[in-house]
């Protein structure tokens, strides 16, 4: 006897499709129900667009959610799907990757989903880095519930639940995930669609917790809320682009950069001839601590001060570390090698036994 | 003076020390040796929860309750014939569980000033010395001294010795028994094949235990147990918890799936994830999860994913499950959910067994979410219990509970273990893929037990969606239809009550078919009342015994049994559970006799409580 399953004889004996695939395969037959203008409509036709190219068979592809307006998302991908429950898609996700590690899982969750109620859950997913991919949409507002504060809002948030302002201090999504030694840390946002492709691209190919998040405006209950790292006007001044081994320059000239000064990062400027390129930081995606600084570039000085820190875009850290269900089935199959495969009679006798005429 | 042998068909033995005294050892070594012997047993392990309450004191006394005997043997027995303490605070802990002229063998050192005052007794109130025990034949062996003379030139650490002084009272127990050691010798051989010099000093210190019996005057009776009319066949000891895992792997294997199990530990639960972590080349998978939830849902994922899926806890973390297992209802997925029930409400009293989750198990969710249940009745049958809420999770489609508690998971009994080739075949029906067909697959359609297929991603051309939301009929899309919420809701509940037809009927278990009362009960309660029915009949009562294993849905000839008597009595360890839902389903006017005291009901309380109903006047 093997430990060969009905899983794998069932898998085995199925048509392999033809991987000639375009984004429209991947469109399940659902009519898409979100707002009009809802962010998660680019997210989604950028997930589709991406998906032929990670070179997955369709039939190999789950996408898992928990509950949110971003939660709606399985049901439009013309891939297997779970919408779960609220909070839980992350150990949905675990169960079924440690049990078929062969399966492109995909984590659909929005920041109230992730960071509050499934704190947990997001935080275990991290540190075990289970090799599935992280899409966190942040809308800094729960919309499904009609417009109450969510984690991510900011201390002062006005909103259903906060007539008066929010007291609570926001979480930093990428600074949780960063801490939690997650090992790929990533944002996006819905209005570049270009980069957002390139980052679920990213994910997909890093093995490992691929954690994306993306800024996603919810035009009901929060709208513009990220409009000055989207609005192309105020792009240039308020976000920034990381790319791996180049230096951190924006503006709309790109005539500012970001240099370290001791330990602490600083925008100069680039025109008045006191610092060139070369003195600027260089992006590193394997430096843990200047990833986790990165991080912290969070409405850090107020807007219109000169030092005012862009909003960095793009992947801040990705490390190579084992993950969790690729070491879960090492050790099985360690086991199973050293004691063979077990005998069910052998293991129903146990150790001792005695006979009653 | 001549040391009489004296044959009895049963005896009650209660070995009681401190935590770390080693009694939970002490009293398995013995349950082997006497099964080996050919004696129906069965054991009630008592440990505090605490992992090391103060030395010395009440909180810390740990025992384990063995009853064995010639005769049919379903309980752990009500009062101790021997009660062993190797403290004070041992017998002050127990002494009432000791039967009026029991034998009380005492460890003097556990009895001096300073335990005393442990104990609370007060250093000058020793009650091997006041008189207390008039009633008691007290026996006084200085087991700590004995121990220590016994390895005098060992060259063990103090602390070794120390720990060795339960096999001297094992040794001492075995003389008194007529027991031999060799088991419990090729035990600690086995134990310590990497110390030989504990196991050989463990092994001297149980020879002079054995030794010291034969030669000192102190005991005037030996007994003799002789072996018991069992069936024939091949028999290990068994605890609830080791069948219980095995019945999982057995059911995996029966289906050649593979078993993956997601756990947050917990009392008494836990003892299952570490059996089965230790199964990994048995196709077995375990997940420590980061909480209840988590382990619930992760096995929810690996059961979407084609696995058996099964989680475990006990009350508290089952609560903490409800959720997931609404989710599981919906997506008619296979679950597991093994609730080892413990005393409750709120954390309670984790080592002490109850019965008091059934309500939680049938309504503890949101929504309609009728789910399957299922209850083993003693340590061996958790195999089966287990096996078949796999089987029927499996091929059914949905979410089973098995209610096992406290009693069961440590109790153990003989258990006559099943082959491999005698187990029934586990049915798995996996979607096939699709290559061309035109009409879209559809997730929810039913065959004719109201099943819907296991459509696991890897299969291609039948990707699809699931989830928690409502469901169309067939197709599985989301719908807020009216008329459809109502067939969904119908549908649901039609499949659990489909199962009646693939389970066994219920039979009755002691007493006529028909007659004057009749005595249900589910669960751990099947030795007790077993018992207490048996003798209700030899008393000359018109009395039967029906325990039900099926808990939802019922045994179709369930009613038609009850039916046929004119009083329904159902004791349970909770404040009336399946009384209720027996109420409910048949209209039956059932009587039920509760007790929520941490431990089994004893045979007698519960004869005097059916004769009380029987006979209300006398």
């Amino acid at each position: 006897m093997s430990l060969e399953t009905v899983i794998d004889l069932h898998i085995k004996n199925g048509a392999p499709a033809e991987m000639n695939y375009t984004g429209k395969d991947f469109s399940s037959d659902q009519d898409v129900r979100w707002c009009p203008g809802c962010g998660d409509y680019t997210i989604l036709k950028q997930v589709q667009t991406a998906m032929p190219e990670i070179g997955v068979k369709k039939e190999d592809i789950v996408f898992i959610s928990g509950i949110g307006c971003a939660a709606r998302f399985p049901y439009y991908m013309n891939t297997f799907g779970m919408h779960s429950i609220h909070g839980r898609a992350a150990a949905i996700a675990t169960g079924l990757k440690i049990s078929r590690p062969g399966l492109s899982v995909w984590v659909i969750s929005g920041d109230g989903d992730s960071l509050s109620i499934g704190g947990n859950h997001f935080l275990h997913l991290l540190r075990r880095n289970v090799n599935i991919n992280y899409l966190l949409f942040n809308n800094q507002v729960y919309g499904l519930t009609k417009g109450q504060y969510s984690p991510t809002a900011p201390s002062g948030s006005v909103s259903k639940s906060t007539p008066y302002g929010s007291i609570d201090h926001a979480v930093n999504p990428l600074s949780f995930a960063l801490g939690a030694d997650g090992s790929f840390v990533a944002r996006a946002m819905d209005r570049d669609p270009k980069h957002l492709n390139q980052m679920i691209l990213r994910a997909s190919s890093h093995r490992g917790t691929s954690m994306l998040e993306i800024y996603q405006n919810c035009i009901v209950f929060n709208d513009g809320v990220f409009e000055k790292f989207t609005d192309k006007k105020s792009r240039p001044t308020e976000a920034i682009y990381l790319e791996h081994g180049q230096p951190l320059i924006f503006g709309e000239k790109n005539q500012k950069g970001v240099r370290i000064d001791g330990l602490t990062p600083k925008v100069v400027s680039l025109e008045n001839g006191e610092f060139s390129k070369d003195d600027l930081w260089i992006h590193d995606e394997n430096d843990k601590t200047k990833a986790y600084m990165l991080s912290r570039f969070f409405d850090q000085p107020k807007p219109g001060d000169e030092h005012r820190m862009p909003r960095p875009f793009g992947v801040l850290y990705a490390e190579n570390r084992p993950c969790y269900d690729d070491e879960v089935n090492r050790q099985i199959a360690g086991v199973v090698e050293r004691k063979g495969v077990g005998n069910l009679d052998e293991l129903l006798r146990g150790r001792e036994t005695w006979t009653v005429e | 003076m001549q040391v009489k042998d004296q044959v009895r068909d049963d005896v009650t033995i209660r070995f009681a020390g401190d935590s770390g005294d080693g009694m939970q050892l002490t009293g398995s070594l013995f349950t082997n040796t006497t099964a080996l012997q050919g004696n129906d047993i069965r054991t009630l392990p008592e440990f505090p929860a605490e992992i090391r309450a103060p030395v010395g004191t009440v909180p810390g006394v740990s025992s384990f309750q063995l009853h064995f005997g010639s005769k049919e043997i379903m309980t752990p027995g009500d009062e101790c014939d021997v009660l062993v303490v190797m403290n004070s605070a041992a017998l002050k802990a127990n002494l009432a569980l000791l039967r009026k002229g029991g034998i009380i063998i005492a460890n003097t050192a556990g009895f001096d000033k300073r335990n005393l005052n442990l104990a609370k007794y007060g250093e000058d109130n020793n009650p091997l010395e006041n008189g207390s025990l008039n009633e008691y034949i007290v026996i006084e062996v200085d087991v700590t001294k004995l121990t220590k003379e016994s390895l005098t030139d060992s060259g063990l650490t103090h602390k070794d010795v120390e720990r060795a002084k339960n096999m001297f009272v094992l040794g001492l127990l075995y003389w008194m028994y007529n027991r031999p050691l060799d088991s419990t010798i090729s035990f600690l051989n086995q134990k310590f094949a990497k110390k030989p010099d504990i196991a050989e000093g463990n092994i001297k210190v149980l020879k002079a235990g054995y030794h010291y019996g034969e030669t000192t005057e102190v005991f005037a009776e030996t007994y003799t147990i002789k072996k018991a009319q069992i069936g024939a066949g091949e028999y290990r000891s068994i605890t609830g918890n080791e069948a219980t895992v095995l019945g999982l792997v057995a059911a995996a294997q029966q289906g050649n799936l593979p078993l993956f199990f997601g756990s947050y530990p917990i009392t008494p639960a836990s003892d299952i994830l570490h059996e089965l972590s230790a199964l990994k080349n048995f196709g077995v998978t375990t997940f420590q999860a980061e909480d209840e939830i988590a382990a619930v849902s992760s096995a929810i994922g690996a059961a979407f994913g084609g696995s058996l899926g099964v989680t475990s806890s006990s009350g508290p973390g089952v609560a903490l499950k409800a959720e997931a297992v609404g989710l599981a209802v919906i997506l008619e997925l296979p679950l597991v959910i093994l609730n080892i029930q413990r005393a409750g409400p709120s954390t309670g009293m984790p080592t002490k067994t109850e019965q008091s989750d059934l309500l939680q198990a049938m309504y503890g969710r949101n929504g309609e979410s009728p789910v399957v249940i299922i209850a083993p009745a003693t340590p061996g049958d958790c195999f089966d219990a287990a096996f078949e809420a796999s089987r029927i999770a499996i091929e059914h489609m949905v979410p089973v509970y098995f209610l096992s508690d406290g009693y069961l998971a440590n109790g153990s009994e003989p258990w006559r273990f099943p082959q491999q080739k005698d187990l029934k075949k586990v049915t798995v029906r996996f979607e096939p893929g699709r290559n061309g067909e035109t009409d879209p697959f559809l997730p929810y359609v039913r065959d004719d037990r109201f099943v819907r297929s296991w459509a696991i991603p890897g299969t291609p051309g039948i990707e699809h969606r699931v989830g928690g939301l409502e469901k169309e009929v067939d197709t599985g899309n989301v719908s807020y239809d009216p008329d459809n919420h109502q067939s969904m809701t119908n549908l649901r509940k039609a499949r659990v009550d489909k199962i009646a037809d693939y389970i066994p009927l219920q039979k009755v278990d002691s007493g006529n078919e028909q007659g004057n009362a009749v005595v249900v009960g589910w669960g751990s309660t099947y030795g007790s009342i077993r018992t207490a029915v048996r003798e209700l009949i030899k008393e000359g009562f018109d009395v039967s015994h029906v325990h039900i294993k099926y808990l939802n849905p019922f045994p179709k000839n369930l009613e038609e049994i009850l039916n046929n008597f004119n009083t329904i009595i159902v004791p349970e360890m909770n404040d009336g559970q399946l009384v209720k839902i027996l109420r409910d389903s048949f209209f039956v006017p059932a009587k039920g006799i509760n007790k929520v005291k941490g431990r089994p009901f004893y045979v007698d309380e519960l004869k005097q409580d059916i004769k009380t109903i029987l006979s209300p006047n006398d």
